[in-house]
């Protein structure tokens, strides 16, 4: 179900690139309540590539985020217009279940957000709820390998039974997406992610997004524009509730079309 | 100058104060140069509690004393010997000269003239048409006492007044002589205020400290008459009434009202807790604000409902009910109509009480769950949990020691319940396992024997305080059960 289309969306001068999309959104538009937060937006998501969203607050980065795993499902009145896909599949179809979508589209949030379990149950978690392991070992396979992939295992191998709650912010959030690979997703959103930690804790889970974009597909909402510029391959720029400009990383910061952009990359506004 | 004058000067003195020191403030603020330490309203409660507070407490020292000294004073006038009644109770006497006293006070002052001469006897009748009866046991040597007695209190209120205006004037003056640009009035009236806070708290925690040891000496007395472990170890409850001279008790076992007591909060709890927390779960992660507009407050409604209306509704509609559908059971199964649930029964007062207990916990439970971060659920969620996955592996967990906690609570309103439990289950006090008869309570037993005529010398009313510090004893360790427990896995995560 892979369509393969160039990526020349609203710039001019954007470099038609062949790449895989593995998700897709058409003309998307959120309401909460009575306010509209976005207006038609179009993004297609390149397989196996970390796709950043920037833009100032407000500008509904997030709520497109949250869009592509159905989170805004759990918002009291928000609604959901137009489509997105998932490798073709329309995942606002009735017939969809929310919750295995979920398990193909996983999250990281801002703030770090372990259970009040200990850190091996913290991994296991789904795993257990969507019964991925076979038994006991094979569970503890899991748990260990994501907790590697994470980069967490060597800090924490002797303390798996300990409360996840006491390990630092970066930890935490380490933990946090040692816990999402656990449910071996296609997609993994992240939200923010670095935004409640200190610079080395930063350092490491960008050097960890680099190497997860091997596996997985990433996208990730940030407002540091060093960090978009270091993880990602290709940028989108939200402002107001419309993208202003999409395209690869590289572009976007040394010669961006649009005004907006040049303006807010270059910090005189947002 | 009657009480109640001399608080209004006293009051009206402090705002005088208030406004002389505000204004003075005010006018040291225009003319000096340099900044007012303190806003000039800060100078005008300085003033104001200079005026009022050492007047008030003047005030309070001296109708705590003033009585005290008059009795002592009007003792002073006592025959040596009071006679073969009074002299048992000197208390009495005092208190007959008081109401003489007080009679004579309402005389007009041509009779009140003459009244050293009388004999007592003249003088009953004159002060019962005043409104004062006096009880046939007065002597004639309470006649001067009673005099005396009016003349110290006279002298005493003249003296107070003088000395309670006269602090307010001297506060209000010193205050305002007091009054410069560099004055600390904001912190002086800041240390006031938290002395008003400390003396709040300090009332509170010394009126608990008193119920507690009220209720200790009560007790101690009882246990001097029945052997403590009589009372905690006694199967059977049979207190006999306090007749006249039979000094024969009763026995005083606990173990069926504790037993009865016990049962019927378990029996609630079944009924409350799956209920309650379940109807807070949906409340808190499935409803719409829309649907928990609504049922929440119709919820609280029945929290509101009086016990006693749960008392009758258990009496007249309940009891008869199970009783009825008892019978038409055994009549399906046996052929034989007869029921086997009492109309009073420890299922019905346990049934009532558990549905007057489900907005407690509802309601606690609920506010509980809606603190559990949103972090947690949308962690959950973004892993493609369910609600009910999430619920139950991340949300009641996490909202574990609150829940645990109100549950206590629950547990102390239910043992402490009493109007349901006499009219649902009865007063007769059984040991039994099975729900179908009837049982009570320790509540329900300190009422039966705090009603009618009292005697408390007697350990049928004596019991009572046994009974109730018994029921504090246990409401107490549930408290700290509950506080261990949440501590304890405060500690583990978080």
């Amino acid at each position: 179900m892979m369509e393969n289309v160039s990526f020349a969306s609203t710039g001019a001068h954007a470099r038609p690139v062949d790449l895989p999309v593995k998700m897709h959104g058409r003309k998307v538009e959120v309401f909460y309540g009575q306010k509209q937060a976005l207006h038609g937006v179009d993004l297609e998501i390149p397989e196996r590539q970390v796709t950043a969203l920037i833009g100032p607050s407000g500008c509904g980065k997030s709520t497109f985020l949250r869009c592509l795993n159905r989170m805004n499902d759990t918002v009291e009145g928000a609604r959901v217009v137009g489509d997105i896909t998932l490798d073709g599949e329309d995942i606002y179809n009735k017939n969809i279940d929310v919750v295995e979508l979920r398990a193909r589209v996983g999250m990281v949030f801002q703030k770090p957000n372990p259970f009040p379990k200990s850190i091996f149950e913290n991994v296991a978690y789904g795993p257990k709820i969507h019964g991925l392991a076979k038994n006991k070992a094979h569970l503890r396979e899991i748990v260990e390998t994501s907790l590697k992939r994470a980069g967490l295992f060597e800090e924490v191998k002797d303390r798996l039974d300990e409360p996840g709650t006491g390990l630092s912010g970066g930890q935490q959030q380490r933990l946090c997406i040692a816990r999402a690979i656990a449910v071996s997703p296609e997609v993994i959103l992240m939200d923010e992610p670095c935004s409640a930690l200190d610079p080395i804790a930063t350092a490491t889970v960008e050097e960890l997004i680099d190497e997860l974009k091997q596996n997985y597909t990433i996208v990730i909402v940030t407002h540091s524009m060093q960090q978009a510029a270091r993880v990602s391959q290709r940028t989108a720029m939200f402002h107001l509730g419309r993208i202003v400009e999409v395209g690869p990383t590289e572009k976007m910061f040394s010669n961006p079309d649009d005004k907006r952009t040049q303006d807010y990359i270059t910090g005189r506004f947002g | 100058m009657s009480t109640s004058a001399i608080i209004l000067a006293v009051l009206a003195i402090a705002i005088a104060a208030y406004a002389l020191a505000r204004r003075k403030a005010a006018g040291i603020a225009a003319a000096e140069t340099g900044k007012l330490h303190s806003m000039p309203s800060y100078h005008g409660a300085y003033g104001l509690f200079w005026a009022a507070l050492p007047a008030l407490l003047a005030l309070c020292a001296w109708l705590i004393l003033s009585p005290i000294l008059a009795t002592q004073d009007m003792r002073s006038l006592y025959p040596d010997d009071l006679g073969p009644q009074l002299s048992a109770f000197p208390g009495v006497a005092d208190d007959m000269t008081r109401a003489i006293a007080e009679g004579i006070r309402r005389m007009p002052d041509a009779v009140r003239a003459t009244v050293h001469q009388m004999p007592i006897a003249e003088l009953s009748p004159l002060l019962a048409g005043l409104g004062v009866p006096v009880a046939s046991a007065a002597q004639d040597w309470m006649i001067p006492a009673a005099l005396q007695r009016i003349a110290f209190d006279d002298w005493s209120r003249l003296a107070m007044t003088i000395v309670v205006i006269g602090l307010a004037l001297a506060g209000a003056a010193f205050a305002l002589s007091r009054i410069r640009l560099r004055l600390t009035a904001r912190n002086r009236v800041e240390a006031v205020i938290r002395s008003f806070l400390v003396l709040a708290s300090t009332i509170a925690v010394l009126t608990t400290a008193g119920i507690v040891f009220s209720m200790l000496f009560e007790a101690m007395e009882f246990f001097h008459m029945v052997p403590i472990t009589d009372f905690l170890f006694g199967t059977v409850w049979d207190p006999r009434f306090a007749a006249a001279g039979t000094n024969a008790s009763g026995q005083f076992g606990l173990v069926p009202l504790l037993a009865g007591t016990l049962y019927i909060a378990f029996v609630a709890m079944l009924v409350a807790v799956p209920i309650g927390l379940f109807a807070a779960v949906y409340m808190a992660e499935y409803a719409n604000n829309r649907v928990r507009s609504v049922v929440k407050p119709l919820l609280e409604v029945l929290a509101g409902i009086p016990t006693i209306v749960y008392g009758f509704f258990a009496l007249i509609t309940v009891g008869p009910f199970l009783r009825d559908i008892s019978a038409d059971i055994n009549g399906l199964l046996t052929g034989t109509y007869g029921s086997f649930i009492q109309a009073q029964s420890i299922l019905t007062a346990g049934l009532v009480m558990g549905i007057m207990l489900i907005p407690f916990v509802s309601s606690l439970s609920d506010d509980i769950i809606t603190a559990v971060p949103r972090s947690l659920r949308d962690g959950s969620l973004g892993l493609g949990a369910t609600r009910s996955e999430t619920v139950k592996r991340v949300i009641l967990p996490a909202a574990l020691p609150g829940i645990v906690s109100a549950l206590l609570l629950t547990m102390s309103r239910a043992i402490g319940e009493t109007m349901i439990v006499v009219l649902a289950a009865g007063i007769a006090a059984n040991i039994t396992i099975n729900p179908f008869e009837a049982m009570t309570t320790v509540t329900v037993k300190i009422v039966s024997q705090l009603t009618g005529d009292l005697d408390f010398t007697s350990p049928q009313s004596l019991v009572a305080f046994a009974l109730g510090l018994t029921l504090f004893a246990i409401t107490l360790i549930l408290n700290v059960v509950a506080l261990y427990i949440v501590r304890k896995y405060r500690e583990q995560y978080d």
